[in-house]
């Protein structure tokens, strides 16, 4: 088979940068630390007094805190969640009813709430502000007034 | 099936003279003008949504269209499952019949062919169109339309494949009677599109005949909403190759032909068609890279398959300008980029497809960054998929084939094309329109902002988002004007009273630069659908496995409209 010697070498090129690609985002994941959602155990193991149909946040620690939330057409509970700057948080998300999504805009929490999984991840909120958390999966007609907030204070 | 290492002897006999029979040529346009009534429909409310992005909303005065909702699913059905199918059907036939150069199998079944898919695409229509399948062209349960919405699409598939049957059993036929000869190129392509398809149709079949049709009837108490969604992406990903490879047949086998020039190389062109077999179809887990449910692990593989999924395009981005590159050296073309001036730019085929690989190269490039594993945290599900898929299907694809009706409705009604320079006009007009579009649609997303959301009714829209939604307007708005624009030119070249001859708008067939030898291995299916087969089993079994063994059917319908 006659392959240019030019479009060889673009081929050998093309594998190359995308070996390159493959290398950068192992490496993200790995020594960053930057994951993504996998499967999870349904059912949580929870502490008195918190019940794992409702939505909540608790504090585990010093700087250290769990947010049971749940998407619903068309807001989210806990609506506004309120934590110091510098906590780490482990939200467990589930949805009550169709497909929504999660996004924190300014940080890298996005996740889909599925009924009948629970999406768990775990982000440390470094920089004071307000966060907008916004639906972005089409739920119904309401879609567009689905958001919360997430203030984390100084 | 040859077991020779080397493919067949290249044709001997003039691919171009072969008079595609009469009935074959009705049904093609057939297919192509109900894809293009769809892609109007789609356009239209493309144009609602748009303003919406701007703050205006003109829903109240459209009346027919309950909300944006409903036109974001028209818009989504009609262009990229009805418009393109449609379209695609016809286009491959064609390509088909006139490259073996020998009628179908079965023309009667062509024509059942057309009426089956047709009925598909009514039935869903009709639920979209009266609001009854509010649920975007993802369909994703728990949400539940009207049963006319699935069994619709349902039909649609089930055309796809009779198309599927028809050509293969015309291939069979055709290789009796030609043994020792190698498969001409457009016939091949075609058939690998078709196969490739139909491997990936298993993921549909299963979730709308298993899951989706039973329960929107009330024969189904509830569906397993995770499982429904990734039956649906083993699907959703290779279709966009099912979309995308009739495009790549007028880039690598007309095109060349079109400006002058020849195939660069054959060989590289069957491979890059090919290698979509196996590699498009165990990607699905990169539309579901943040759903829980599915482990990082799959989803990693998935990840790097799809990395391996852009090469064919790599092969394809080299092949296709050097072939381009041949033409128009020979039209007089100097200069290490200045032959890019000589190219056949007054033909509005060849604008279109020109223009089209320009933007698909953008195209790409973000569906790299979609495809980058962790990455997706920051654009799944913004504004910045659209702007990806917009230059991909909404250029690529949607700009090629427009193009070609430049040259396929003159050419199979013998009408001239209407309207002169306004072609070349229409198709710039869509390559500007989609640069401010698309470019709006990436910034906003990476700014946050969701896709698939009603902005002009929003509680929480962020003030930077405001200039991208303007782009993202002001480029919806020239996109509209471009598809007036080529719906009027359509119509006035149906309608138009001046003919053409045949010999005039000639069918272009390229021929390959360099007479070589195509190892064997390129000139069948056989070997590549059994990898692909062992990868889909690697790459998505134990993943079913899991999900199966936790299945929870108890998901009911939620109706949101």
């Amino acid at each position: 088979m006659h392959i240019d010697i030019h479009e060889r070498r673009w081929i050998i090129a093309s594998a190359v940068m995308l070996a390159v690609f493959a290398v950068a985002v192992v490496l993200s994941a790995l020594s960053l630390g930057i994951r993504l959602p996998g499967r999870e155990p349904r059912s949580l193991a929870v502490a008195a007094g918190f019940d794992p149909n409702e939505g909540w946040i608790r504090q585990l620690g010093p700087q250290r805190y769990e947010v049971n939330l749940f998407a619903q057409a068309f807001f989210f509970d806990p609506g506004t969640i309120e934590i110091p700057a510098g906590s780490t948080v482990t939200f467990n998300l589930h949805s009550r009813d169709v497909l929504h999504g999660w996004k924190v805009i300014g940080t890298n929490l996005s996740m889909m709430a599925i009924p009948g999984q629970v999406g768990r991840v775990t982000y440390t909120f470094d920089e004071p502000g307000e966060y907008t958390m916004v639906c972005n999966e089409f739920c119904g007609l309401g879609h567009h007034v689905m958001a919360g907030k997430i203030i984390v204070t100084p | 099936m040859s077991t020779s290492a080397q493919a067949g002897a290249p044709p001997a006999a003039d691919q171009s003279t072969f008079e595609i029979p009469p009935a074959t040529k009705r049904c093609v346009m057939a297919f192509i003008l109900v894809g293009f009534a769809h892609l109007a429909v789609g356009i239209v409310m493309g144009f609602l949504q748009g303003m919406s992005y701007m703050g205006i909303d003109l829903f109240p005065f459209v009346g027919i269209f309950d909300n944006y909702y409903q036109a974001l699913s028209i818009h989504g059905t009609f262009n990229v499952l009805m418009f393109t199918t449609f379209f695609i059907l016809g286009f491959l036939t064609l390509v088909t019949v006139k490259t073996l150069q020998r009628p179908l199998w079965s023309t009667g079944l062509l024509r059942v062919n057309f009426w089956l898919t047709l009925v598909g695409a009514l039935l869903t229509d009709w639920a979209l169109l009266t609001g009854r399948g509010t649920v975007l062209f993802t369909s994703y349960a728990p949400l539940q339309a009207h049963p006319a919405y699935y069994i619709g699409l349902a039909l649609v598939v089930v055309g796809t494949l009779v198309l599927l049957l028809n050509l293969v059993v015309t291939y069979i036929h055709w290789r009796r009677d030609n043994p020792g000869q190698r498969t001409p190129l457009m016939a091949f392509a075609a058939l690998t599109t078709l196969i490739m398809w139909g491997l990936a149709t298993f993921g549909v079949v299963v979730q709308f005949v298993g899951m989706l049709i039973p329960w929107s009837l009330g024969l189904l108490e509830g569906v397993d909403p995770l499982l429904s969604r990734t039956l649906f992406w083993q699907s959703g990903h290779p279709i966009v190759y099912f979309w995308l490879l009739p495009a790549y047949i007028s880039w690598y086998f007309m095109l060349p032909a079109q400006n002058g020039g020849k195939l660069f190389s054959e060989s590289l062109a069957r491979l890059a068609f090919l290698l979509f077999i196996p590699l498009s179809l165990p990607v699905g887990f990169h539309h579901q890279f943040v759903d829980p449910g599915v482990s990082e692990g799959y989803k990693a593989l998935h990840a790097f398959i799809t990395f391996g999924v852009f090469m064919p395009s790599m092969i394809t981005a080299f092949t296709v300008l050097a072939s381009l590159e041949t033409g128009a050296r020979s039209r007089g073309g100097q200069g290490r980029l200045g032959w890019i001036r000589r190219l056949n730019w007054s033909n509005p085929a060849v604008a279109a497809q020109l223009l089209g690989m320009i933007i698909f190269a953008l195209g790409g490039i973000s569906g790299l960054v979609n495809a980058s594993f962790n990455l997706n945290l920051v654009v799944h599900n913004t504004l910045f998929v659209p702007g990806h898929f917009h230059l991909t299907v909404g250029t690529a694809v949607a700009l090629t084939f427009m193009g070609t009706a430049y040259w396929l409705v003159p050419h199979l009604t013998g009408r001239k094309l209407w309207g002169g320079r306004l072609a070349i006009a229409q198709v710039w007009l869509w390559f500007v329109g989609m640069l401010l579009m698309s470019r709006g649609m990436t910034w906003a997303g990476l700014q946050g902002a969701p896709r698939r959301t009603f902005m002009a009714g929003a509680t929480y829209k962020l003030p930077e988002w405001t200039s991208s939604f303007q782009l993202l307007g002001v480029g919806g708005a020239i996109l509209t004007v471009s598809g007036v624009l080529f719906f009027v030119i359509l119509a006035a070249t149906l309608l138009n009273k001046a003919r053409v001859e045949a010999s005039e708008v000639e069918f272009p067939i390229a021929t390959p630069l360099y007479q070589e030898n195509v190892p064997g291995l390129l000139d069948r299916f056989a070997p590549w659908v059994v990898v692909a087969v062992l990868l889909v089993v690697m790459g998505y079994g134990p993943m079913y496995w899991q999900m199966l063994n936790d299945l929870q059917m108890t998901s009911p319908g939620f109706r949101s409209f």
